[in-house]
């Protein structure tokens, strides 16, 4: 069963753009990561599958069963975790949680025990006193302490250190082998490439790509660092050049064979040829599609 | 019941320090009335001279001298206004400050529908101004046995219950707005409040103004009215209770379809 299915799915805010026509498919127990800049439109799809938006056209399925007919049912079987993590000021962490739990009617005590403890959150603390980072860590427990079949988690780990960061990814590894659904939005693309197995690019509303980490990175282009020159070959695919000295770094989409030939008859010291990163090669795909 | 729950815990400091000022006000009235009734000679004396002001409070049909008449006037005014003030803030800010404090994206997020909400939501309003109303009847009734008065308690029950109405009535009105808010409507709610005074005492200055008794719910409060006839003015309280109808009506259907940003 897919644990996400949208068809044609849109939502405008009166005539302005939040998404359009997006048909994205996200397998059970899939880690998936929903990719964009900002403004893409990626918190509105997630507002939109959770409820909080009412969408303009198309549908959304979540386990087989539709957003605006069993919202409560779907809401169930959901971790959210919003980008901005905001909850009751005056509350202790702990009544936030218990709170959380007790608006799921569930007895989620061990669960949350054993996240506060390895997101090392003080749990008598008022809200009004932690830092944004650890109100992410409040958002985490209350998303994952009633162990949800789907994790939605938009921009997760903006505002934590990259030891919890480390940390709450190796949660989230853990609920995955479990059979979690992870559905995560970030614009952080290195987070992706490194935890998810499929990702879907968004960009001004629209799905632009959707498939596996492997099949989105696959490309021609080479990056290529090469020392001893002050300007690239005369080559035809060259692109995103950058001089440092006597060091000069390019982007080239062509035949391997005409840039060993090129590069075989310049005075180099060093040269290195590489897979660019999925970063590169996604604001190399934004680029493109805007131009 | 655990949305109830929260909002008695969130809103429990503003219902001490709101039910501890009216129910105080009210005591300190009670208490200065023996003192009052000893110089009621005068006071009438004054009232008489002050023409259509006396009418605007309902003071021109009411004996101030005796202490239905002057607890009809002096702590119908704290417990009308006061009250109303409470109920308003309750009203305009229950729905809308879940949504200028972004609390609502983590409220709504759970397994509960929006009804739920809503309806849990008016539950506490409810409860939090029957207590203070339930508080203030208490005060008032102490504080006439310390001074040795017996108030008449079918018109008093009536009194205290016009005002507990007129609470209801002004709360599930800014409930109505509140939902259509989605920032903080502080200054809409005591306007409503306020408003809704300043008609009735426009509406007691001249005859050709009467039908703004229908729109404020003071209307049915009117102490004057209350003490001479032993009940409330049925038709501003039926046009009351269609608008409290229209407020709660209003709220569950705009919460219920609304875009939470």
């Amino acid at each position: 069963m897919d644990a996400i299915k949208t068809e044609a799915l849109t939502k405008y805010y009166g005539k302005a753009r939040g998404i359009i026509d997006i048909d994205l498919v996200v397998p059970e127990g899939d880690f998936f990561g929903f990719i964009g800049p900002n403004g893409a439109g990626k918190s509105t799809m997630i507002r939109t599958l959770l409820g909080l938006l009412s969408p303009t056209g198309g549908t959304a399925d979540i386990f087989g069963k539709d957003i605006g007919e069993k919202k409560e049912e779907i809401l169930g079987d959901i971790g959210y975790m919003p980008s901005e993590a905001v909850f009751y000021r005056n509350l202790k962490v702990r009544e936030v949680i218990s709170f959380s739990a007790n608006l799921r009617n569930r007895d989620c005590k061990e669960e949350a025990r054993k996240l506060c403890e390895r997101l090392e959150l003080d749990t008598e603390k008022k809200i009004s006193e932690l830092s944004f980072g650890n109100r992410k860590k409040v958002s985490i427990v209350c998303a994952l302490q009633h162990r949800p079949k789907l994790c939605v988690l938009d921009e997760p780990t903006s505002g934590l250190d990259p030891l919890m960061q480390k940390e709450f990814y190796d949660i989230l590894e853990e609920r995955n082998a479990e059979g979690t659904t992870i559905f995560l939005s970030s614009h952080v693309l290195s987070e992706v490439q490194r935890h998810c197995r499929h990702a879907a690019v968004i960009r001004e509303g629209r799905l632009l790509v959707s498939g596996s980490i492997e099949d989105l990175g696959k490309t021609q282009a080479k990056r290529v660092t090469a020392r001893g020159i002050s300007a690239p070959p005369a080559l035809d695919g060259i692109r995103d050049t950058a001089v440092h000295g006597d060091t000069v770094n390019f982007l080239y989409s062509g035949e391997t064979k005409k840039l060993l030939a090129a590069l075989s008859l310049l005075p180099l010291t060093d040269v290195n040829i590489a897979e660019p990163d999925l970063e590169e090669i996604f604001m190399h795909y934004y680029r493109e599609e805007a131009e | 019941m655990v949305i109830l729950r929260h909002e008695l815990k969130q809103g429990r400091n503003a219902l001490i320090i709101w039910t501890a000022v009216i129910a105080g006000m009210l005591s300190i009235c009670i208490l200065i009335y023996p003192e009052m009734k000893s110089q009621m000679d005068e006071i009438s004396g004054m009232l008489s001279e002050m023409g259509s002001f006396s009418a605007a409070f309902g003071m021109d049909k009411i004996n101030f001298g005796e202490f239905m008449g002057f607890f009809g006037v002096e702590c119908g005014n704290v417990l009308g206004l006061g009250g109303a003030f409470f109920a308003a803030l309750l009203g305009i800010l229950s729905l809308a400050k879940e949504e200028k404090e972004q609390t609502a994206e983590f409220l709504l997020t759970h397994p509960i529908s929006r009804k739920t909400v809503v309806a849990q939501k008016l539950g506490a309003m409810m409860v939090q101004i029957v207590l203070l109303n339930i508080v203030s009847a208490v005060v008032v009734a102490l504080s006439a046995f310390m001074v040795g008065e017996t108030p008449e308690v079918k018109t008093m029950a009536i009194l205290l219950l016009a005002y507990l109405i007129m609470q209801v009535e002004t709360a599930a009105v800014c409930f109505g707005i509140s939902a259509f808010l989605n920032r903080g409507g502080l200054g809409i709610g005591l306007g409503i409040a306020a408003l809704f005074y300043f008609l009735n005492i426009v509406a007691n200055l001249t005859e050709n103004v009467k039908f703004l008794k229908y729109i404020t719910p003071f209307g049915y409060t009117e102490s004057s009215y209350i003490i001479v006839n032993g009940s409330m003015e049925v038709r501003y309280l039926a046009v009351g209770l269609v608008l409290t109808a229209a407020g709660i009506w209003a709220a569950f259907w705009k919460y219920g379809k609304k875009d939470i940003r």
